[in-house]
């Protein structure tokens, strides 16, 4: 396993680490299963949570993590300002002099990790960051689709919507390729870049042939920036194109599952009734999520030697 | 006091590359060339076998002075400019304050003068403060010193604005360079768009942001009869584009820069800002294209793009650190190793390249040749031994470069600007 000591995205990972995270992660929901949901992986570890974008679901699952390992956790969002990019390395710097063990970082320029972990003895976990990655909600949706289809290998996946602007897309696409999955890409030409091809993906403009036969489809957030005029003429035109609704489910298989990050626009990106049905999952995965982010921080903190 | 100089090769024509030359230097011209010439009273300077080249001249390049002196100012620009083999540079006009009036274009030429050991060009710009709304007074900042009319890299949208300066400027005999970018294209983008801005997940600039805007400026500059000159073309259909042009035989020409050459927007991966340039690194196919372009005499100039800033400003997340490369002692040995040492070029084509073309571009017409009656504007260089890039010992303030590390030929061993050795 050549787990680094941070953990930026699910590019830089083997499928072995990949699926070695999804195992960790499976033991972590038999903890949060016990009456005391505590294992003592952490202890005596700080987490500091460093947030420069809003977060409920994110930031909450990384802490309940953090304490479910018991580690100490810090919330720093208050004290840090999206806009002071400089002091990103400052406020790394002064973490680091507190002797902090974990920073989860989330921020809308993409490496911003990355630059961060140059500064820092901590180990820093991506939780998202610009257009890049974020791997952590992509670890959970590969979790979901493990337990509800089995296995990776010559699963049908279909991902709909916004691809440019969506970290979470890319991360879901690096996962799913990397464990044998068949993914299938449609959205609008103005929201795909030609290029995902080359990450091993096909593009289609209709979304119908992308569903055809699917697994699992999963659905992207409309992103504010897709909103401005540049990128979609109208929510209508695009329900009618690439909307998932029953008409489209129809061309999936019968057990096909529809995902989606959350808040989703419904009867825009799924319409209400798919959203209302049971094939529908949405934000109601908090347990995964959580077990997710317990695995990879109990991951990072092996690889500094101790505690595996 | 005259000054020989004894053994030197001269790799281009009309010399022999078989034989040794002396030079004979009198009142910063050079008065003769030839085999074993009398010393008479002059003082001796004896190269030693190695190769002497015309100064380069760069016509691509940033000093920063006045208003950015903390990244590069006048004497530690001269003093890289040195090191690389540089005996002129231009100035691009995007100073604070931009130069658009003739005070600034003298405050330039004075300190150059008081400061500088190499020649220091000054472009003015076409517009007030480069913002392509109000054409600066070209004329009067003629009279003061400036060689071209320059955009200062901020691309003109108005494409009236630019027919104007291209006329204006047709008026003075003056070269109009611009930097080709359609800003609604390139939008957000800080990187070329592709695979590699889309794994990074950084917004992209395509290439046609860059192609169209070339397009239309030689459509203009043809249709107005002005000269146009392209500033560091970086991909294969802006090389496509001016070939063709010239085959119709518009009077346009172009530069490009080794890293646009050389590294592929691959170079930015892992979000190295080192390598974050305006315009960006392409691909492999606008490498190529760039190459085809060089040997075939399509681009007629090598610049630098030295555009220095701080290492520290680099050390941010890529979307907010500066564009900039470190690049005047890196440009020529770069070339050299790449392109001659290669075959796949001459010294000969190499020196058209970095002096002869924009010596005659800039109607520079004592420099940019190794001849009798030029201006003794020359590097000694030592080609034979190779060395590694090390960004540590750059004489400019701007001390990164993408290329460290990297093992190259072409070390100057020393300049002769005027007649005189410069340390």
């Amino acid at each position: 396993m050549g787990f680094q000591k941070d953990l930026f995205g699910l590019e830089e990972l083997s499928p072995e680490e990949i699926r070695y995270l999804l195992r960790a992660a499976d033991t972590m929901k038999y903890v949060l299963r016990q009456k005391k949901q505590k294992a003592p992986h952490l202890q005596g570890k700080s987490v500091i949570l460093l947030f420069y974008e809003p977060s409920a679901r994110g930031k909450l699952s990384f802490e309940l993590a953090a304490q479910h390992l018991c580690a100490n956790v810090v919330d720093m969002t208050g004290s840090s300002k999206a806009d002071s990019v400089s002091s990103l390395q400052d406020m790394g710097q002064l973490i680091d002099q507190m002797g902090a063990d974990f920073i989860i970082l989330r921020h809308g320029m993409a490496g911003a990790p990355k630059l961060l972990a140059k500064y820092v003895e901590a180990s820093v976990i991506n939780a998202g960051d610009g257009y890049h990655e974020n791997p952590g909600q992509a670890l959970l949706d590969l979790l979901t689709i493990q337990e509800r289809k089995g296995s990776f290998a010559g699963l049908k996946v279909a991902v709909i919507g916004d691809i440019l602007h969506s970290r979470l897309a890319k991360s879901d696409i690096w996962g799913l390729t990397k464990l044998g999955a068949e993914v299938r890409v449609s959205g609008p030409p103005t929201l795909v870049l030609p290029e995902v091809e080359r990450l091993g993906v096909q593009y289609f403009y209709d979304a119908s042939e992308a569903v055809r036969q699917a697994d699992v489809i999963l659905t992207t957030r409309l992103e504010p920036e897709s909103l401005d005029g540049l990128y979609l003429p109208s929510f209508d035109e695009y329900k009618q194109f690439f909307r998932i609704d029953e008409k489209r489910i129809r061309l999936a298989k019968p057990d096909v599952i529809i995902m989606h990050p959350g808040p989703v626009r419904k009867g825009i990106e799924i319409s209400q009734g798919v959203v209302n049905s049971s094939s529908c999952i949405i934000n109601d995965q908090m347990a995964n999520s959580v077990a997710v982010r317990m695995a990879m921080l109990y991951v990072l903190s092996s690889v500094g030697g101790g505690l595996l | 006091m005259k000054l020989l100089l004894q053994h030197g090769k001269l790799p281009f024509a009309p010399f022999s590359a078989e034989k040794e030359y002396d030079l004979l230097l009198d009142n910063g011209v050079i008065e003769k060339i030839g085999e074993n010439l009398p010393v008479g009273g002059a003082r001796v300077l004896d190269v030693n076998h190695q190769t002497i080249l015309p100064g380069f001249i760069d016509m691509h390049c940033n000093i920063c002075d006045p208003g950015y002196e903390y990244w590069e100012d006048i004497p530690s620009v001269s003093q890289s400019a040195l090191r690389g083999g540089y005996t002129a540079l231009t100035c691009a006009p995007n100073t604070n304050p931009t130069v658009d009036n003739k005070t600034v274009v003298e405050y330039i030429v004075s300190k150059s003068r008081a400061l500088s050991k190499v020649h220091i060009y000054p472009y003015g710009s076409m517009s007030i403060e480069c913002k392509g709304e109000h054409l600066a007074e070209m004329g009067e900042m003629q009279t003061a010193g400036i060689v071209a009319i320059s955009d200062g890299d901020q691309s003109v949208e108005n494409a009236a604005f630019l027919r104007n300066v291209l006329r204006y400027a047709k008026m003075l005999h003056l070269p109009v360079i611009t930097h080709c970018e359609d800003r609604h294209l390139s939008g957000k983008g800080v990187m070329n768009e592709g695979l590699t801005s889309l794994r990074l997940g950084l917004a992209g600039m395509p290439k046609e942001a860059e192609e169209i805007i070339v397009a239309r400026n030689i459509i203009l500059a043809e249709a107005v009869g002005a000269r146009l000159h392209i500033a560091h073309v970086s991909t294969r259909g802006s090389v496509e584009l001016i070939r063709e042009a010239k085959k119709r035989g518009a009077d346009i020409t172009c530069e490009t820069s080794p890293h646009y050459f050389l590294l592929t927007e691959e170079a930015v991966d892992g979000y190295t800002t080192f390598a974050k340039v305006n315009p960006p690194l392409r691909t492999q196919s606008d490498m190529e294209a760039l190459l085809e372009g060089i040997a075939d005499g399509t681009i007629d100039v090598i610049s630098s793009s030295h555009s220095p800033c701080g290492r520290d400003n680099k050390e941010k997340t890529f979307d907010v650190a500066p564009y900039g490369i470190s690049s005047l002692e890196t440009a020529f040995p770069l070339s050299y190793t790449t392109l001659v040492k290669s075959g796949m070029i001459s010294m000969e084509r190499l020196m058209e390249l970095m002096s002869g073309n924009p010596a005659q571009i800039l109607g520079l017409e004592k420099k940019g040749r190794i001849a009798e009656g030029m201006d003794a504007d020359f590097v000694v260089m030592n080609l034979d031994q190779s060395y590694e890039i090390d960004p540590e010992t750059f004489a400019s303030k701007a001390k990164f470069s993408p290329f460290a590390g990297k093992t190259v030929w072409g070390r100057v061993a020393f300049t002769v600007i005027g007649g005189k050795v410069m340390e």
